[in-house]
């Protein structure tokens, strides 16, 4: 503490509360403790899943905005409520599968969380494919991007979407790997907990896309 | 991301043009932020002056239309993304770790990434040129003109990838802007004991985040328009070009908040340490701060009353922007209040301060004349709404960014800019800046449109054309003298003193300038003022014998640096690369942009390899 000395020095009109100096603030470890006691990577990613709500809203308004100028048989009629359903079914599995990961690992059962993580992944998968079928049915019936207002915002949201699941998919992989080379342990898996907000957000938001495209 | 690597604690700082590649540091990388800044200010200064030029004289032809066109564009998309924002970003990149008493950011990295994409999105925009196509549809870019049908070049696709990637570029800055301010103050530093100046960081960044989305959005669906055949903004095949104007908006008109709050956060640092007292009613601040931001998103339909919106929703836009100058105007009666019985000393950062006050006013007042819609739909597209903007823009934010340059030029190269070239700079740009601004808001009201190329002779406008280039040039000069005042200072020894104007707040209580760590030891925070406190003691008024603070105490032996890293200049390359090779994707068969995605997932993976250090 020798910083106290030099700032009493320093002063003796300054009141007697200042003369503590705080000499925690010197350094700022890797590790150190936060103003607000959330890792910085955590609030990053409650920030970005912030902005991403605006993104994906901005994406659906014009969705909505365009709802009903093209004729149903030309796009609508060719979307499948089951497979949708049972989509979105699956999606909502791999958010718990997801959660069940978190727990493993927080309760240090690592062969647990691997195999869970790569549940959710293979649900994930599953889910892509079943856009996959959805876009086939499109196209087979004549219905892409280019062809009218339905084609455009159904692609471009549920492609937005999609590419989002994607992704999100590839972080769990890479969680997989980190998991399996020893990177996370029962007292270090902010990781496994970053990735699932993602995972979480992006889930939700097929929950949104589900009502307005498939409900309403 | 992997801990196995031991390195030696870092606390020297590298010298060379590879330890500014691969810098982390907030304060070099606020400083490449400034410098890259200001020459793309220079650029769209002078984009500026051959407009002015073209429009001095009836009849003019200097330029032809079409560049007439790219002129005004490119004017308009450089001040606005390539010069204000990122000069706020400097001045935050390299203040606020300092101003919370942090080390650095939270994320050195991602910082990093930001600026280089920054510099590339700046680089590829102005690269349309080489193709002899800038972007011409103006800074707003209105469909269905930017549609392919009517805007068959690149220039668009230049301005759209260049726009992406600048979103891009301000996100990740704001992100860390959010974390670094939420997460990494100083014990004893609450949030309302923020300067001023990192509270409108704050708030801005908060901006960023949540506007930036709807100009992505935006932008997506008009490259699916140029590039994928689909109709989103075609009303020929049932779209909507208003559904460009309202995504465009929703980002755009919180956009003009974000260029100023910074500038706000700098008058108030200024005008307090200048006139030696505490900022009047700091609370009030900080409350117009966030008041401002939440009635920024409400509002965006003013800038479509000329549309055929419905009467209820433009009485509804009328007056959510009425309500902008409630906050608005609090901040500027407080700004009086803060030099009302200062002992105040008259310098130029104080001048130019001085001088947003009462510029920036009349461009509030401007404002408020064009939310109220009759008066809006006679002047809308006028030059009016020019002189408005720029009284906003340039007497507004860019004389607070000179203020700012004067206070804090001497805490970052350790060197005082001339005071009396300073002054000149000063006087010749308010001046210059009157006779260039104020009489748009007259040609407005006579009836000169915006955005054209000429006119013709007798219809009572040459006169006022005359003045405001003969103004224009006046700037210019100021702004030369500026540019001399800054080399003739960088070679000058370095003289200045770590605390040169009796500072307030913590980036004095270092040296000048600071060293790569920052601070080897913190005082203790009580009050928005902390260093004031420190020399005066708490609640004190100024007085003629401050005490000296010694700041050599402390060790550096716990100082930890992150490292030094190529990986985000590469994953910005990258994701340039994929940029290109969209614009450029028909031409190439779409070789390219796979490429890029290539190298992103590449550098990213190489990224989470290396150890942060």
């Amino acid at each position: 503490m020798s910083a106290v000395g030099k700032l009493e020095k320093a002063g003796d009109r300054v009141g007697s509360h200042m003369e503590q100096v705080v000499s925690e603030a010197q350094v700022q470890p890797e590790h150190a403790e936060t103003t607000t006691g959330l890792d910085h990577r955590k609030l990053l990613i409650w920030v970005f899943i912030a902005s991403e709500t605006i993104f994906f809203a901005s994406l659906m308004a014009t969705y909505l905005v365009f709802r009903g100028k093209t004729p149903p048989q030309d796009g609508l009629a060719h979307l499948d409520l089951n497979v949708a359903s049972i989509n979105t079914f699956i999606l909502l599995a791999s958010s718990l599968t997801m959660v069940l990961a978190l727990q493993s690992i927080e309760s240090g059962k690592k062969g647990r969380l691997i195999g869970l993580l790569i549940l959710t992944a293979l649900l994930g998968a599953l889910f892509l494919g079943g856009q996959a079928l959805e876009y086939n049915e499109l196209i087979t019936n004549g219905v892409s991007i280019d062809t009218n207002l339905f084609g455009a915002t159904f692609f471009t949201l549920t492609g937005f979407h999609g590419a989002h699941v994607a992704i999100g998919i590839l972080w769990i992989i890479m969680l997989i790997i980190r998991a399996l080379r020893g990177g996370i342990s029962q007292h270090n898996h902010l990781a496994v907990e970053l990735g699932g907000l993602y995972w979480h957000f992006v889930d939700l938001v097929w929950v949104v896309l589900f009502t307005i495209i498939y409900l309403i | 991301m992997a801990t196995n690597v031991l390195t030696l604690p870092r606390t020297s700082e590298p010298t060379g043009i590879w330890s500014w590649i691969t810098t982390v540091d907030h304060k070099r990388l606020g400083l490449l932020y400034l410098l890259t800044a200001v020459a793309f200010f220079l650029i769209g200064g002078i984009e500026a002056l051959i407009i002015r030029t073209q429009l001095a004289l009836p009849n003019g032809t200097v330029v032809d239309p079409s560049l007439y066109n790219q002129l005004f564009t490119m004017h308009g998309t450089t001040m606005i993304f390539l010069a204000v924002m990122p000069l706020n970003t400097g001045f935050g990149n390299y203040l606020v770790p300092l101003m919370i008493g942090a080390r650095d950011m939270a994320f050195p990295r991602l910082n990093a990434f930001g600026y280089w994409l920054y510099l590339f999105a700046g680089i590829l925009l102005y690269a349309s040129f080489i193709f002899g196509n800038a972007p011409d549809a103006g800074w707003f870019g209105y469909a269905p003109l930017t549609e392919r049908a009517y805007s068959p070049g690149h220039g668009i696709d230049f301005w759209v990838l260049s726009l992406q990637l600048l979103g891009i570029s301000s996100l990740v800055g704001s992100l860390n802007f959010v974390v670094t301010i939420l997460n990494m103050r100083a014990p004893g530093m609450t949030i309302n004991r923020l300067p001023l100046f990192v509270w409108g960081v704050l708030v801005t960044s908060l901006l960023i985040i949540f506007a930036i989305p709807s100009i992505t959005v935006a932008l997506i669906l008009l490259l699916f328009d140029r590039y994928f055949g689909t109709s989103f903004y075609l009303a020929s095949a049932q779209g909507d070009p208003m559904l460009w104007q309202h995504l465009f908006w929703f980002f755009g008109h919180p956009e003009v908040y974000i260029m100023i709050m910074p500038a706000f956060g700098i008058i108030s640092e200024v005008l307090a340490t200048y006139s030696r007292k505490p900022i009047f009613g700091y609370a009030a601040m900080a409350f117009a701060f966030a008041g401002i931001s939440f009635v920024s998103f409400t509002v965006w339909a003013h800038h479509m009353f000329a549309t055929g919106l419905s009467p209820v929703a433009d009485a509804v836009f009328a007056a959510t922007s009425f309500l902008v100058a409630v906050p608005t105007g609090i901040k500027i009666f407080n700004w009086l209040g803060t030099i009302w019985k200062g002992s105040i000393r008259v310098t130029t950062a104080f001048l130019f301060a001085a001088g947003f006050i009462g510029q920036f006013t009349i461009g509030g007042l401007g404002g408020v004349m064009l939310a109220t819609v009759p008066v809006d739909w006679q002047i809308t597209d006028t030059y009016f709404v020019v002189g408005h903007f720029h009284y906003v823009l340039f007497a507004g934010a860019v004389l607070a960014l000179f203020a700012g340059t004067y206070h804090w030029f001497p805490k970052m190269t350790g060197r005082y800019l001339d005071e009396r070239l300073g002054q000149i700079h000063f006087w010749l740009t308010m001046v210059g800046m009157i006779m260039l601004f104020f009489f748009m808001h007259y040609l407005g009201v006579i009836g000169m449109p915006r955005r054209i190329y000429t006119y013709a002779p007798g219809q009572g406008w040459d006169i006022w054309n005359m003045i405001e280039t003969i103004g224009a040039f006046i700037v210019a000069a100021g702004v030369l003298v500026f540019v001399v005042n800054v080399f003739i200072s960088l070679r000058q020894p370095k003289t200045a003193t770590d605390d040169p104007w009796d500072g307030q707040t913590l980036e004095w209580a270092t040296s000048s300038p600071p060293p790569v760590y920052n601070f080897a030891a913190m005082i203790p925070v009580n009050s928005p003022r902390p260093f004031w406190d420190a020399k005066y003691g708490p609640h004190s008024e100024f007085a003629e014998n401050p005490k000296t603070i010694d700041l050599s105490g402390g060790s550096t032996a716990h100082v930890h640096l992150p490292n030094p890293s190529i990986w985000p200049l590469l994953l910005s390359l990258a994701l340039t690369i994929f940029a290109v090779g969209i614009i450029f994707g028909p031409q190439t068969g779409w070789i390219l942009a796979p490429i890029g995605v290539v190298l992103m997932f590449g550098s990213f993976l190489g990224w989470l390899a290396q150890p942060a250090g």
